[in-house]
């Protein structure tokens, strides 16, 4: 937006205090996590190190005990010993599953929400307003008890429709306020040619809303992906996906000395989120902001 | 659009939030107003070498097939709302009048487990919204202000924070302030007490506690506020420059003014956010030293006897406290909503 670049440039004291500034805050938002996956490679003797925390980054326990500077001890006993692959998939299977049925609901509501000029659609983004701002686990004591009576408790499935309920009322009022930002001439004008609703919104509609699909596609997925309340509550031990199963290895394997099972899994649960910035980094930045533009 | 239209496009999220939003309220309603059905005593007469004597005893066999029948249990109305794992008039009452100092009435009153949970979700709510907004706004400036080329690289690392899920980013930071770990070393270091533990002090884990949720959320604020910056009108600030304006009140009239609205909306979601504060919790295993309302549902929940009524009672009362904090910002969007 800066045009003529003589305003933007700050005196010197303010630059310098800005970018020391800058270089404090990255360091506070990359270093645990490239601490961590280092010290993933590493025995526990090495990770937490009483005598001297310069051994979290040579490894001299971790040469002592494995003969070299690295180890992949930690994610062995992850993956293999503790079957940390079971919980991927089952977070596979809960992801891709969430992210699917929750945007087929929320993109044919949040049109319908962004077309309709009446109170009641008013009324339906407000009461999506409360949902969203109810913890999630008082909705967990709800379902519990029910759940039980009638068999559902421990299922995938039931996990996954509950997740695509919960997620609704965010991706509704992501949907719509995307929705707003398609001119209404355009399906309208379809419909004077003599489309009804469904293929106006078939034909019109569809080919133009894949970037507002995307974006809320990125946010239910990681809603998916993060959520514990409801996963952690409402899954058997059998069929955990990551997040419950890194909270359980905590209970477990901190006793037996193997907290390296659960940085490692940290660190293999970090991974993809990882990924996913790098490709989507300009879709997130679009999500979280989408809401603050319309104020 | 029409009306039954309208009806078909909302059906399915309709449905969906209906089964297993609305209806849950409904179930947590009703637990929350009953209560696990008491157990079966019988008078058993027992005759022994000193004559017969009367004993209760409890019928296990009674009891369990009467609960079995009858999962809801009794009803007891408001009882759950009152008793001492609640609102707890009772003992309020007691502490007031055995009390002779604030600080004697404080430390029991914070000894009532829902009293002690909403004050933590509280203290941390009101201090960690301004603090992520302060911090989100200092990033967001200094990015701005910074050369275009390394902007996104910037970016992707300033949202680490926020997209890796709360378990895992509040583990590695509780891996690092463990009293073996790099950042407890460096406290204990500074504080010149090689015993100091995280883990063992109330102040220092409600600290860690504040200090992650402004870490993982200041990303939030930024990119909003980032966003913000990027849109602010060049002529007005340029036409403030050529009327003398000096740096600091273009901040003051032209910034500000502008950012407002967003200051807003990012208070209104880290409100939200913060109020349901959990995740970190767990991670940290604060239990003994913190509890908010939702670890507080989850223990019940989770314990070895479950209390589906009393963590039904503890949600009500999340649920209420949520509409209390979100009345204004409703008021608000009803008069903007009457004015359109």
């Amino acid at each position: 937006m800066s045009h003529s670049p003589t305003h933007r440039r700050l005196p010197g004291t303010l630059q310098f205090l800005l970018t020391t500034f800058l270089v404090v805050w990255l360091v506070m938002a990359a270093v645990p996590f490239l601490w961590t996956l280092w010290g993933s490679f590493k025995v526990e003797g090495d990770f937490f190190s009483k005598a001297d925390w310069t051994n979290a980054l040579t490894g001299e326990l971790t040469i002592a005990e494995t003969g070299g500077a690295f180890t992949g001890q930690g994610y062995y006993g992850a993956w293999v010993q503790e079957e940390f692959w079971r919980a991927v998939m089952n977070s596979a299977i809960v992801c891709f599953f969430v992210v699917t049925i929750s945007l087929t609901c929320s993109t044919l509501a949040g049109y319908a929400l962004s077309r309709s000029t009446y109170n009641y659609a008013f009324w339906l983004l407000i009461a999506a307003l409360i949902f969203r701002a109810m913890p999630p686990i008082t909705l967990v004591s709800g379902y519990l008890l029910p759940f039980f009576e009638w068999n559902l408790w421990g299922h995938l499935s039931t996990t996954i429709i509950v997740l695509v309920a919960i997620n609704q009322p965010f991706s509704l009022w992501m949907m719509t306020s995307f929705f707003r930002n398609i001119p209404k001439d355009l399906d309208e004008s379809a419909m004077v040619d003599g489309c009804n609703r469904f293929q106006a919104f078939r034909h019109v509609i569809l080919p133009v809303m894949w970037p507002g699909v995307i974006t809320t596609g990125l946010f239910s997925f990681l809603l998916a992906y993060n959520d514990f309340a409801v996963t952690a509550l409402l899954l058997d031990k059998e069929n955990q996906t990551m997040i419950p199963k890194i909270a359980s290895f905590l209970g477990t394997t901190q006793t037996k000395g193997n907290v390296m099972f659960a940085v490692a899994a940290v660190i293999s649960a970090t991974a993809p989120l990882f990924v996913l910035i790098m490709f989507f980094q300009r879709q997130i930045v679009s999500g979280l902001t989408a809401g603050a533009v319309k104020g | 659009m029409k009306h039954g239209t309208f009806l078909t496009f909302v059906a399915p999220s309709l449905l969906a939030m209906i089964l297993l939003i609305v209806f849950p309220v409904v179930s947590v309603i009703i637990q929350s107003f009953h209560a696990q059905h008491e157990q079966v005593i019988e008078m058993v007469e027992s005759c022994g070498p000193f004559g017969c004597s009367e004993t209760a005893t409890i019928n296990q066999e009674a009891t369990e097939a009467l609960r079995e029948a009858e999962p809801l249990g009794r009803f007891v109305g408001f009882d759950n709302y009152v008793n001492r794992g609640h609102l707890a008039f009772a003992e309020l009452g007691e502490a007031w009048r055995s009390s002779d100092t604030w600080g004697e009435w404080w430390t029991k009153v914070m000894n009532l487990p829902f009293y002690s949970a909403i004050v933590f979700t509280l203290t941390f709510t009101f201090i960690v919204t301004p603090l992520t907004i302060a911090l989100g706004f200092a990033i967001a400036v200094a990015v701005n202000a910074s050369v275009q080329k390394i902007r996104g690289p910037l970016i992707f690392i300033s949202l680490l924070p926020f997209i890796i899920n709360p378990i895992v980013g509040s583990l590695v930071l509780f891996w690092m302030v463990d009293a073996r770990g790099i950042l407890g070393q460096l406290i204990q270091w500074i504080a010149a007490d090689p015993d100091l533990s995280v883990k063992a002090s109330t102040p220092m884990m409600w600290i860690m506690l504040m200090v992650y949720g402004i870490w993982h959320s200041a990303p939030f604020a930024f990119v909003v506020f980032y966003a913000g910056l990027q849109t602010i009108n060049q002529d007005t600030n340029e036409a403030a420059m050529i009327d003398g304006a000096n740096r600091w009140q273009r901040v003051r009239y032209v910034t500000i003014p502008h950012i407002m609205p967003l200051v807003t909306f990012v208070a209104l979601i880290q409100l939200m956010d913060n109020f349901r504060v959990f995740e970190p919790l767990i991670s940290f295993s604060a239990e003994a030293h913190a509890q908010s309302l939702s670890t507080y549902i989850l223990s019940d929940l989770t314990g070895e006897t479950v209390l589906y009524n009393s963590a039904a009672a503890t949600s009500m009362l999340t649920v209420i406290c949520v509409g209390i904090l979100l009345f204004p910002v409703l008021v608000r969007t009803w008069r903007d909503f009457k004015r359109a």
